[in-house]
């Protein structure tokens, strides 16, 4: 069971890791427009006119 | 971007930085190598998994061909579909989606051809060795140490073509995907290095530096976030790309998914212990896994509602579109799995589940519902796009739809069933307290016609496979590939707030030296730990219950054909404390017992009996008859022959070898016993021959049905023999009487 000790702070780590990467994207203002976001992933750079059979 | 770098766009005039406009290409063919073999891999994975639900109601399937016997094909299925089908799935929608939404190409063509390539090549390794019976036997871990390397190296290049892309994209803002993506990518990697340290034997076997509860414990954590972080993060990230792009709507709440992504992560890495409940692991540690498991319901349920609640006021849409339809199907099934999970790891609820097929028809809810109906949806909208033209069937699409519901719906419903009359029957006790089916065939026989269902279930679900090909195909041929997609995008730094937002990450560490020193720290934490722990680990392996010894050189190749074949995959080896166990198997399982074993064979399924105490139950001609055919000594066993254990000479000549890297994993082998061992096995051999003769059974020694038996002998019998004596010390294997 001592393996525990391996995976408890592995497991943290892991998590610490995860929790700088959202600290920086909370402090660089990667959430700070939480509307455009989900709009512009739907615009298609110029696909609208190459993708425009297969939306039809 | 390179030019534009090094210029600052703050010192040019707005008309310049307006104008820094980059033409590039999206690579389409790798996406289109990926969407291929997902497809391909599809069929074969689910057509293993056929196979295995044929066999299970009708043994004599595998033509008593050892290489597709349920024990070696198993992992086949289980690998194929999640790391073959999902995982080339994972990448087709990646690869994809990730350009798109960096805009930017893939950081390095090298390394997507160096995924795609390496990662199918894997595959059929996996899809060689596996049959081979060349088998870690731990769960979606398998594959031996050559093969693990080579995940480990074409993991690092997606990884940093993932990291790269994401680096070198165009696009300030990073979408809630791409961070599921990122997830994938670093949790795999810790999850897979850490449970696959292995000591080898040779090119093709190794054992796991971690023995019994240790091995357990680890085996699951990986196991669960395998299901976690490749069946589950990565998918979700494909639904927050693609739903919103098939229903032409954005996201419910980008917020939510913000919120779904961040506690998902934060609490799913707790979870594993729940597949070791009532098992020898301590009862803190299941608790623990237990109240994670609960929590993870709110974030997947959150993550289920944003995905449904897209599609308000588009339900019209569903109706006609067969992508929509899919992505219901598979966003439906992850609501029901994930409500589902959380419930099985209640230990009240486990109680009775565990082992049964329950848990085969919660992974299907899952792997049919979420993975595959999102995979076909992805597949049904790529490959339009890809080929520049229309589906060529919409309606064969449709067909596909209910066809795979069919299957699902002929999947599940029968497993649940089994599964629950199963664990109800094994627990079940009489009036005067006596177990009410004390027999495990009672159990197995009254569950075949549901293992019939669902193999017309997974055949349904296979047919519509084969028409989604067929249909993808068409729409192929029907258009024309376009290779390469050129577009154009605003520069990186010619966008408002870029400047800071690019300098910030290094700018901020700077400027906080303790927390650059705590981040060293972690890192070097982590090299030590991986340094330091295997030798902790292994010392802590002295035995707890001091009449519990390594195995002999004979046993050892036993257990080591029982990896091979595959044994665990129908039979347990923990007997948990309730007395419906202890009265059917014996005395429950102790943790002190497994201190050798490496890997532990705990298992996570009954299809057959546990073996934890066979040793000593029966005679060995009783062993001998079973395994040449089950049905002889046990009327409706569903289990398949092994005649050619009869035939094939055990292979002495590694056996110095497997003693030096168990004593090399903390084994205690006394030194020299390398040369002592051939001879003992040949004593202990002999001496099972003798009680074969003494049943009128004459067997050569030299075959693997006698390590076999001799190994089946010993299981579980150690803490019935007396401790030894104060003087001699508690190390060796026990001398052969």
């Amino acid at each position: 069971m001592i393996v525990i000790f391996l995976l408890i702070p592995l497991s943290i780590v892991t998590a610490a890791v995860f929790l700088m990467g959202f600290i920086w994207a909370v402090r660089s203002g990667q959430y700070e427009d939480t509307c455009t976001p989900s709009l512009r992933s739907l615009m298609d750079d110029n696909g609208s006119k190459q993708n425009e059979k297969a939306n039809e | 971007m390179m030019n534009a770098a090094v210029i600052n766009p703050e010192l040019q005039a707005p008309a310049a930085r307006a104008s820094a406009v980059e033409t590039f290409r999206y690579d389409n063919r790798i996406v289109r190598a990926f969407a291929i073999a997902t497809v391909v891999w599809g069929l074969v994975g689910m057509s293993a998994g056929l196979l295995l639900a044929v066999e299970l109601f009708f043994p004599g399937a595998n033509l008593d061909w050892q290489f597709v016997t349920f024990g070696r094909l198993r992992p086949v299925h289980t690998n194929a579909v999640v790391f073959a089908f999902v995982g080339n799935g994972m990448f087709t929608g990646i690869y994809y989606s990730l350009q798109r939404l960096c805009k930017a190409r893939m950081f390095s063509d090298k390394l997507s051809w160096l995924n795609f390539w390496g990662w199918n090549a894997i595959i059929v390794a996996a899809a060689i060795t596996l049959p081979m019976g060349l088998t870690t036997s731990k769960e979606y871990a398998e594959l031996e140490w050559p093969i693990k390397i080579a995940i480990g190296v074409v993991w690092v290049a997606f990884t940093i073509n993932l990291l790269g892309t994401i680096v070198q994209r165009r696009e300030k803002h990073i979408y809630v995907a791409i961070w599921f993506y990122i997830a994938t990518a670093l949790t795999v990697a810790i999850l897979h290095i850490v449970n696959g340290l292995e000591v080898p034997v040779s090119l093709w076997k190794g054992y796991s530096i971690y023995a019994g509860v240790q091995d357990a414990l680890v085996q699951w954590w990986y196991g669960h976030n395998a299901v976690a972080f490749f069946l589950t993060t990565p998918y979700l990230g494909l639904m927050y790309y693609y739903l919103p792009k098939a229903a032409n709507r954005p996201i419910f709440s980008y917020r939510l998914s913000i919120i779904h992504f961040w506690a998902l992560i934060f609490i799913y890495i707790w979870a594993g212990p729940h597949h070791l409940l009532y098992t020898a692991l301590p009862d803190w540690a299941q608790s623990l896994g237990m109240v994670f498991s609960i929590m993870l319901v709110a974030p997947s349920w959150g993550g289920m509602l944003n995905g449904l609640l897209t599609l308000r006021g588009a339900w019209d849409k569903v109706r006609q579109d067969p992508v929509l339809k899919f992505m219901v199907g598979a966003v439906t099934a992850y609501g029901m799995a994930t409500l589902e999970g959380p419930t099985l790891a209640i230990k009240t609820v486990n109680s009775l589940s565990h082992y049964t097929d329950w848990t085969i028809a919660h992974v299907h809810t899952a792997a049919l519902g979420w993975n595959g109906l999102l995979t076909f949806s992805v597949l049904y909208w790529l490959f339009p796009r890809l080929y520049r033209t229309q589906l060529w069937s919409t309606r064969l699409a449709n067909y596909h739809f209910w066809i795979a519901l069919l299957g699902m719906t002929f999947y599940v419903i029968p497993m649940y069933i089994s599964g629950i009359t199963e664990g109800m029957m094994w627990k079940q006790f009489s009036e005067d307290g006596f177990l009410q089916y004390p027999n495990f065939l009672q159990t197995v026989q009254q569950i075949i016609p549901f293992y019939q269902l669902r193999a017309i279930g997974g055949s349904l679900y296979i047919l519509g496979v084969w028409l989604m090909a067929y249909n993808l195909w068409r729409t192929a041929r029907a258009g024309q590939f376009a290779p390469e997609e050129e577009v154009r995008a605003a520069s990186y730094r010619s966008q408002a707030g870029a400047p800071q937002d690019a300098a910030f990450t290094h700018r901020w560490l700077e400027s906080k030296p303790i927390l650059l020193t705590g981040l060293a720290l972690i890192a070097v934490l982590i090299g030590g730990l991986i340094e330091i722990i295997p030798m902790i680990v292994i010392k802590e392996n002295v035995p707890t219950i001091s009449s519990v010894r390594p195995y002999t050189g004979l046993e050892l190749l036993g257990r080591d054909i029982y990896i091979r074949e595959g044994c665990v995959g129908c039979h347990s080896q923990m007997i948990r404390p309730f007395r419906s166990e202890t009265e059917r198997y014996g005395e429950y399982s102790k943790a002190g017992e497994f201190v050798y074993d490496h890997p532990f064979l705990w298992g996570s399924k009954r299809t057959g009996p546990d073996l934890q105490r066979i040793g000593g139950k029966y005679p060995d001609a009783w062993h001998y008859n079973h395994l040449d055919d089950p049905r002889a000594t046990s009327p409706v066993s569903i289990m398949p022959r092994y005649p050619w254990l009869f035939t094939q000479k055990l292979d002495t000549t590694s056996l110095p070898a497997r003693i030096s890297a168990l004593r090399r994993v903390g084994v205690p082998y006394p030194a020299g016993y390398e040369s002592k061992a051939p001879k003992e096995l040949e004593q202990q051999a002999a001496k099972v021959v003798g009680n074969l003769a003494a049943g009128l059974i004459k067997a050569p020694p030299d075959r693997e049905i006698i390590a076999v038996i001799a190994y089946l002998q010993r299981l579980g019998t150690d803490i019935k023999a007396a401790p030894p004596a104060a003087a001699s010390p508690a190390t060796g294997p026990r001398a052969i009487k």
